[in-house]
């Protein structure tokens, strides 16, 4: 038999945490899953364990900050399970996940996904060895394993969390051997006229400038204006090429690269679910379209956090509170009135922590290669496709992302086009002379992960079928 | 590639998970993705198209390059399981084999997955 909950929500970072705990307050019966062992998704990875360390004072205040709310959602009554992975979602809603091989459904009148955002896929030629990895792995592993790199380390990308890192690890005593910044010339004229709406949030402007100043202070290379990034080796990573802003060429001896260009919201859940997404041309991503309390065009299902468009963690929990008043709504826990009369401080709030992100949007764009890559380019790493054979395939009669699945089988490994999504539907806009918002993405299709048949095997679905 | 932080004040390493028969120390909490990134050859699996090696990549349960075999099972994200004493983890080279018999450890476990992966594909 399923158990049934008046909420279920998928993912235990800042913004399902933050819903747990509004909605127990409501009196909603809640349960939360996580594919993680611990609560805090990304940004508070393993903050219960480390907050009072040592790696975690050099993590920073921004860090530790997430104990408290880890604590409260301990606290709040709603039924956690770590260590599982919805793998279906189905209309009713009947979710389907797995934990230790067991597979379940549980029945719940409303959904709030909180799944967070993952880094943006980079594809350059190389990205594949052995010996690159993303900054935000990089900073998964200092968290949750306090490891750093064994030796001086090149970091090429841009963007907050490559600046942060970066401090973070000159802190714990790392080396860095220079950066190669790649965020396209021209920052602050972009950035200018979201300059005054940022103000708003001035003292994370001003930690940025700490954090630069921090930096250069370290005295490794800076090189600005970075086009054209490269790794040789042949199992593994030994070089990297790239070409500077005066357009010279350089060559360098790496063992250990970490990329980022930035996150994007994950989008999987939402596009098996058939709800409709908006191409956001400001974060060049897909993002579920959402209604003022964060519910998608399917009714009951709620997105909080990056995975409804990429605003940070702080923004992550006040969206996570304004799904679970909405589901609280919804469910008939509260009337209309109520309802606005909690979300309207909640309202104001999100809109200073989201004051900043036009600007940093602006400042940091994914470098332009990243959708044309060269053609020797991996471009789907699962099943090891190049940027020249997607353009080859897509020569044929002007096909979407799924004619070119069928074609080549980019997107069907085992991550589902988590990885190659985006870069295959800018190649096809780029080939068909179309805007990438035309071009959609691929059906995602269940099972979300990959599942062994004998996990199916032990659903209890309790006769009915 | 990658080093523990000394950190006096952080638990020991005891415990003991064996990389292809290698014993290797592990830290309670940390995941066998972490540990791998820390070996000489911090290789995961190489890949079923062209046997290429892969490391541990996003660290997130998105990439699935971390993929190996832990305690029989195959295919199994490494970045989302953390260690525990004893463990055996074996490197996961090229395509899955389906078990001969139902009780060959040694064989990969059958994965339905969406798209057609090709693992638990013989050929």
């Amino acid at each position: 038999m399923s158990r049934a909950v008046d909420l279920l929500i998928v993912g235990a970072g800042p913004a399902g945490m933050s819903a747990a705990l509004r909605a127990c307050r409501l009196g909603l019966s809640v349960l939360v899953v996580d594919d993680q062992p611990a609560p805090g998704g990304q940004i508070w990875r393993a903050v219960e364990t480390r907050a009072c360390t040592r790696t975690g004072q050099l993590l920073g205040e921004e860090y530790t900050a997430g104990l408290q709310l880890a604590r409260a959602f301990h606290e709040s009554g709603a039924l956690y399970e770590p260590r599982t992975q919805v793998w279906q979602i189905e209309p009713g809603w009947q979710v389907f996940m797995s934990r230790d091989q067991q597979a379940q459904c549980v029945q719940a009148a409303n959904v709030v996904l909180a799944t967070g955002a993952q880094e943006r896929p980079a594809p350059f030629p190389g990205w594949t060895l052995p010996g690159v990895l993303p900054v935000g792995a990089a900073q998964i592993l200092l968290k949750t394993a306090r490891e750093i790199p064994k030796g001086p380390v090149w970091v090429a990308g841009s963007g907050p969390l490559v600046l942060l890192y970066m401090v973070q690890l000159l802190r714990a005593g790392g080396t860095i051997a220079g950066w190669l910044d790649t965020a396209p010339s021209g920052g602050w004229s972009r950035a200018l006229p979201h300059l005054a709406a940022a103000m708003r949030a001035w003292k994370d402007i001003l930690k940025g400038v700490r954090w630069m100043r921090e930096l250069r202070r370290a005295g490794f290379p800076i090189v600005r204006g970075v086009t054209q990034l490269r790794g040789e080796g042949s199992d593994r990573l030994e070089h990297v090429v790239y070409r500077t802003a005066d357009g010279q060429s350089q060559r360098v001896a790496v063992d250990l690269l970490l990329v980022h260009e930035g996150v994007v919201p994950s989008i999987h859940m939402t596009q098996a679910l058939g709800c409709a997404h908006e191409w956001r041309a400001d974060q060049r991503c897909l993002a579920p379209s959402v209604d003022e309390w964060g519910q998608t065009s399917k009714p009951g299902i709620f997105v909080a956090g990056d995975g409804a468009g990429i605003g940070g963690a702080r923004a992550a929990c006040t969206r996570g509170e304004l799904a679970a008043v909405g589901a609280a709504l919804r469910a008939g826990k509260l009337n209309e009135d109520e309802a606005r009369r909690i979300a309207s401080p909640l309202r104001r709030t999100l809109a200073d922590q989201l004051s900043i992100r036009p600007m940093l949007d602006a400042l940091y764009p994914p470098r332009a290669e990243l959708f044309e890559p060269v053609d020797e380019t991996v471009v789907c790493r699962c099943e090891e496709l190049t940027a020249g054979q997607i353009r080859a395939a897509a020569r044929i009669g002007q096909p979407g992302p799924n004619q070119i699945k069928a074609f080549t089988r980019a997107g069907m490994g085992p991550c589902q086009g988590r990885q190659c999504g985006y870069t295959v539907a800018h190649i096809l806009a780029g080939a068909h002379g179309k805007g990438v918002e035309q071009i959609g993405f691929y059906r995602i299709r269940p099972p979300l992960k990959p599942l062994t048949l004998g996990e199916l095997a032990s659903l209890d679905t309790g006769g009915d079928t | 590639m990658f080093r523990k932080l000394h950190d006096p004040g952080e638990k020991a390493l005891d415990l003991t998970v064996t990389i292809d028969g290698q014993a290797v120390s592990a830290e309670p909490g940390e995941s066998v993705a972490a540990v791998l990134l820390r070996l000489d050859s911090p290789i995961s699996r190489t890949t079923p198209v062209n046997g290429s090696p892969r490391t541990p990549y996003c660290m997130m349960g998105v990439c699935f390059e971390c993929l190996a075999n832990v305690d029989g099972m195959a295919s199994v994200q490494t970045c989302l399981v953390p260690v525990r004493d004893g463990m055996r983890i074996t490197r996961q080279h090229g395509r899955r084999v389906l078990a001969v018999t139902p009780r060959d450890e040694t064989a990969g476990d059958v994965s339905v997955s969406s798209g057609g992966s090709r693992q638990g594909v013989s050929q």
